[in-house]
């Protein structure tokens, strides 16, 4: 009876401490497990992202946020998403000048831009989730996989660390994780989409530029966001099926 | 950032693939060469290459054991490579290495070797006691039937074998082509035309290698190569030459005047950080200079001392221009950004896991298994094919 009272309380303090989905999550944080999602089902979903360039501030919020969240290494190229700064002289708009400190982690420092000479913009960037994703075809034992609602993964304790994926990727989206000698990149925070919260990056963004969606579920505002904007994916001569879209990507942007 | 113009992704700091990645295409490219001239002999009936058939079989077999070493060396768990075989993604390119590669070394190179050695080693197996007679017991697998007929079907099977061979030689390394030819990510390696420019330098460079080989070899044994037989391998060495600098002049042409998206930046990339090793090495020392010996050796009647010095310069001046041919893809190929807005530089390390010692070690490694395998199996089969001093 004694027990059952401290068990209560217990229970009941984590619950007005912690709230909501902290609180069921807390054991598996206790044990350093990923929670499970049992009522999470894969073939309900397809999982991309939109991306409003005009929205974007360069604050880097979303970088450290990736960083912290997934455990990214600090050091230099090692990023599940960076933010690049273009400078596009409007006269030369085959020749950008872009930037990208620190992959943005520490935001910009400001540059000159005499009498508003060139048109700037922030670009960030991750992997695109592609439908055909050309890292997954490569892999040579099937490390890399799509996970059948549109998100491509990595199986750590199969990967070879071959780099052929990396090579593979178009977008520059893929590195080695120095510690583990293994290939990693964006898991579009798998661990929380599938618990119904919104990825690191988008849960940071101050101005709401970018945005988990759904494409299979009817009343994400995706759909109309498709209708209503001129979207664009990165390189689509690429034909990898890019599932990250932009809405105002200008044409300098590689 | 050092080493760095213009903008790259932040991920593309490291170069992924190595010095070891350049060996790679290389050991396996003399493999296919070597192979390609022994079946010369074998297949099409040139019997003047007759003296460097088995030389160039165990050749082959010296490289091919090595090849797969470099690519060990660079994996971040050479422990997990065997799950290439157990549990291979059949939509990967390298998923098929293995498969390739086993083929091509055990139902290919191993049967051809042994079914022409076989009358050798039972010959060496009976006039040889203690450790040897035990070895060679175990080499011609206890069968010491040498008659008249066991020969006959040795020598069909050995025909058979290398017919299937060619093939084999051509998917080995063509196959090795296309996996840098069929990354559309990167515009300087995504093209159809790779598997077979790999596949033409393969054969020019084995041959050199074994042309080189077998004047070295009849040197150090006191006599000289076989002016006749080194005549016709610089003939077909140039011949296999003018088709791949054609191929190679070919892709180059396409890429200026196409000049599509990615011409900027590889053109800048040529000029500046690839100037030495493209134009100078494989351009200009590694190709034309030894197609215009080759040529000339051709149309003009040198004496016997000449042409021995030309084939030796220009076989040497070939793996040199092949060596720099797939460092210039392998790593040429990584220099630039993917952004196309700008370019990066390779830092080699020396006596790291992936630096120039290893590189130079696994360079050497083929040559003291060659030792071993000369000693094994004796490729002087008649003294007569080695002309003594008839200069």
């Amino acid at each position: 009876m004694e027990s059952d009272r401290r068990a209560f309380l217990l229970q009941s303090a984590r619950y007005v401490l912690l709230t909501g989905a902290a609180s069921v999550a807390w054991e598996h944080i206790l044990a350093g497990a990923p929670q499970e999602a049992p009522n999470y089902r894969t073939t309900d979903h397809w999982w991309g992202m939109t991306i409003d360039i005009d929205k974007c501030i360069g604050s880097g919020n979303c970088v450290r946020a990736c960083k912290e969240e997934n455990d990214v290494p600090l050091e230099d190229g090692c990023f599940r998403t960076w933010v690049e700064r273009y400078r596009v002289d409007p006269e030369h708009p085959e020749h950008p000048l872009v930037d990208s400190p620190n992959g943005g982690y520490d935001g910009f420092p400001e540059i000159d831009n005499p009498g508003g000479k060139y048109k700037t913009f922030f670009v960030p960037k991750m992997c695109n989730h592609c439908a055909n994703s050309p890292c997954t075809q490569v892999c040579p034992v099937g490390a890399t996989f799509d996970s059948p609602d549109g998100v491509v993964l990595i199986d750590k304790s199969r990967c070879l660390g071959c780099r052929y994926c990396v090579q593979a990727c178009p977008y520059g989206c893929r590195y080695i994780d120095p510690r583990t000698h293994t290939a990693d990149k964006c898991t579009l925070c798998y661990h929380r989409i599938t618990k119904g919260l919104t990825t690191a990056c988008a849960e940071v963004c101050p101005t709401g530029a970018r945005q988990l969606v759904d494409f299979k579920n009817p009343a994400d505002p995706v759909h109309e966001f498709m209708r209503t904007h001129k979207v664009h994916v990165l390189k689509p001569q690429m034909a990898t099926g890019a599932k990250v879209y932009y809405n105002a990507l200008d044409g300098s942007v590689r | 950032m050092p080493g760095v113009d213009g903008f790259i992704y932040p991920n593309e700091v490291e170069l992924q693939w190595s010095v070891l990645i350049v060996l790679y295409p290389f050991l396996t490219g003399l493999v296919a060469g070597a192979f390609i001239l022994a079946s010369l002999e074998r297949v099409f009936n040139v019997a003047a290459v007759r003296p460097t058939y088995r030389l160039a079989l165990l050749t082959a077999l010296a490289f091919l054991l090595v090849a797969p070493l470099p690519l060990q060396m660079h994996l971040g768990h050479p422990e997990r490579s065997f799950e290439m075989y157990i549990t291979p993604h059949t939509d990967s390119a390298m998923a098929m290495f293995g498969f390739v590669y086993l083929w091509y070394l055990m139902a290919v190179l191993v049967l051809e070797i042994w079914f022409d050695y076989r009358p050798d080693l039972v010959r060496t197996w009976q006039a040889s006691t203690g450790l040897k007679r035990q070895l060679y017991g175990v080499l011609t697998l206890w069968s010491d039937d040498v008659s008249p007929e066991a020969l006959r079907l040795d020598d069909r099977l050995g025909r058979i074998i290398t017919i299937v061979g060619i093939p084999s030689a051509f998917l080995l390394h063509g196959y090795v082509g296309f996996i840098f030819g069929s990354v559309k990510a990167n515009p300087w390696w995504s093209t159809p035309l790779m598997p077979v420019v790999f596949l033409f330098s393969a054969i020019v460079s084995g041959v050199a290698a074994v042309m080189l080989l077998y004047m070295a070899l009849s040197r150090w044994r006191g006599g000289r190569a076989d002016m006749v037989c080194l005549d016709t391998i610089a003939r077909y060495l140039f011949y296999a030459f003018v088709i791949d600098f054609s191929l190679e002049m070919l892709d180059l042409i396409h890429r200026i005047y196409e000049a599509g998206e990615s011409f900027g930046a590889l053109d800048f990339m040529v000029k500046t950080r690839l100037f030495m090793s493209h134009i100078v090495l494989q351009i200009f020392l590694g190709t034309l200079l030894p197609i215009l010996m080759l040529a000339s050796a051709q149309v003009v009647r040198y004496g016997e001392t000449a042409r021995r010095r030309i084939y030796a310069i220009a076989g040497s001046l070939t793996l040199i221009g092949v060596l720099a041919m797939r460092w210039n893809v392998v790593i040429g190929g990584q220099l630039f950004s993917k952004s196309l807005l700008g370019y990066t530089t390779y830092k080699m390390g020396f006596a790291t896991r992936e630096g120039l010692l290893p590189a130079i070690i696994i360079m050497l490694l083929p040559f003291a298994i060659l030792a071993v395998l000369l000693k094994v199996f004796p490729p002087w089969t008649d003294e007569k094919q080695m002309s003594h001093g008839h200069a």
